[in-house]
């Protein structure tokens, strides 16, 4: 079992496994990542980031792609916007 | 303005897959200075994520002789502009990177093939390899119900995968007919490696329902998936599960190539029996120049590592397998491109460009990428028409527009870096060095 990271997703506390990409953290706090230009919840697609329909604001840097970047403890995780 | 941090390379490999591992392998231990540099926290690219910490694996086999041969890796950096022949520029999180090279090797591997469908943009709707590199990346499958669709062996692969992580799938559904499948079938026959993948993935997938001529229809609730509906036979089905996993095969990543002006041609690099592109000293290799798996990336990266090395010699021993996977990827891409049928899925509210969120009914209202491009701002998000681009092309049979530099989104200031107003090199006077 690997170790877990604890990071927040829009201030609600998660525990990840430390290798785990920052997209895993947003599913596991059940969020969507961003809503599109309309309004609708998007989530990840591609998983490589190509599509860039998992970005969210990663201690407080718009547009991160979260399936590339792995978790790391502290980390604040905002989505929806 | 940031200033780049700079770093030189006989050879600079760009991409960490099989292909690109093989290269820079070859090429370090013909004794050449060698660079990788990739998008993804690690090396492996999409097919080998996570897999070069497995002992057993081909992937750690290749992480291994990469590391005896000797290379420097910058991981997580995306290349995004040339701003002038034999220098490359790319990011980090932190870091603006300017990489100048003598050779270059591109190896920027391929993308899932997506085709617009009513409710395609649900959360929990992914591609088929898309959801496997959530998985591979900690995200818990166990005990969720999947339907894997779309196109290609790749299906196959990750319902495999996806079972062994204890998901329940709960069928595949391939848009090929059995006619083609068994065409691919037969190829196989020439591959004995396959055979026996064929054969394990088979058994694993034992009661798993594989329907051919079968794909979504639509997928269904407000917020979250909650079911699909499947094409089955004559009929439609409706199948409840927590995420549909849909990917219409492959389709090569050849941004980069094209910024650097080779040439490209039926959707694929060109490369000569070196695997060099028309630029000289810029080679590529694996499934930008045809989708053709890992063993033939393997063969590929090889023969351009050897060849950016000045080691043809080398190179020409790899000409033969190369040949006879290559035979096999004619097959494959033949038995598993989209249908006619698949142009008629989306509605008219369907979004096609999920950037912009560009429906099809507008779209249809134009003619070309170009005007639809200009009008609706079709593929002018940030994934730059990646997802849409290839969608219009089969819906509309649009052609994709020359591509310009940045070919990824960057921060701005890294962008206005340009190569006429450098700094001043800062000379370092002190510490003794010769």
């Amino acid at each position: 079992m690997s170790e877990l990271v604890t990071l927040t997703v829009n201030g609600q506390r998660v525990d990840v496994p430390a290798d785990a990409t920052v997209a895993v953290a947003i599913a596991l706090a059940g969020a969507a990542c961003r809503r599109s230009v309309t309004g609708e919840r998007r989530g990840p697609l591609c998983g490589m980031g190509i599509c860039f329909e998992c970005r969210a604001v990663i201690n407080g840097t718009r547009h991160c792609r979260s399936c590339q970047i792995l978790c790391v403890s502290g980390m604040e995780v905002r989505t929806n916007e | 303005m940031s200033k780049p941090l700079r770093r030189q390379f006989d050879v600079l490999v760009v991409g960490g897959g099989p292909a690109g591992m093989a290269a820079a392998a070859c090429a370090a231990a013909c004794g050449c200075q060698v660079g990788i540099v990739d998008d993804n926290p690690d090396l492996g690219g999409q097919i080998w994520r996570r897999e070069t910490t497995n002992p057993t694996s081909d992937a750690a086999q290749w992480a291994a002789r990469l590391r005896v041969a000797g290379s420097e890796v910058l991981a997580g950096a995306r290349v995004f502009h040339q701003p002038e022949p034999g220098i490359l520029r790319a990011e980090t999180a932190e870091n603006l990177y300017e990489l100048s090279f003598e050779k270059l090797v591109l190896a920027t591997g391929a993308r899932e093939g997506f085709l617009p469908f009513p409710g395609w943009t649900l959360p929990h709707v992914m591609g088929a390899g898309g959801l496997q590199a959530l998985v591979k990346s900690g995200l818990a499958i166990s005990g969720k119900r999947v339907v894997v669709a779309g196109s290609g062996p790749l299906l196959i692969a990750v319902a495999a995968y996806l079972r062994r992580h204890g998901a329940e799938i709960a069928m595949i559904c391939e848009q090929a007919p059995w006619t083609s499948l068994v065409r691919f079938g037969a190829a196989l026959l020439g591959q004995p490696q396959k055979i026996g993948q064929g054969f394990s993935l088979r058994k694993e997938l034992s009661r798993v329902p594989f329907l051919a001529s079968s794909w979504p229809i639509r997928a269904e609730d407000g917020e979250k998936l909650k079911a699909v509906t499947i094409r089955r036979g004559h009929a439609h089905e409706r199948v409840f599960c927590d995420y549909l996993a849909c990917g219409f095969h492959l389709l090569p990543n050849t941004e980069l190539a094209a910024l650097l002006g080779c040439r490209i041609e039926d959707e694929y690099v060109q490369v000569d029996e070196l695997q060099q592109t028309t630029v000289p000293g810029v080679y590529c290799a694996g499934e930008p120049t045809g989708i053709g798996g890992v063993e033939l990336s393997l063969a590929e990266g090889q023969i351009a590592g050897f060849a950016a090395a000045g080691r043809s010699e080398n190179a020409k021993k790899l000409f033969h397998t190369r040949a006879k996977l290559n035979k096999f990827a004619k097959v494959l891409n033949r038995v598993f491109s989209p249908r006619a049928e698949l142009k008629s899925l989306p509605q008219p509210e369907t979004v096609v460009c999920r950037c912009e969120d560009v429906t099809y009914g507008r779209l249809r209202q134009h003619t070309s990428w170009r005007a639809a491009k200009l009008q609706t701002r079709c593929g002018m998000g940030p994934c730059q028409g990646r997802v849409c681009g290839p969608a219009t092309q089969f819906l509309f049979d649009w052609r994709p527009d020359s591509v310009r530099p940045p070919i990824f989104p960057t921060r701005f200031e890294n962008f206005a870096v340009t190569a006429n107003h450098r700094e001043p090199e800062h000379v370092e006077v002190t510490g003794g060095k010769q």
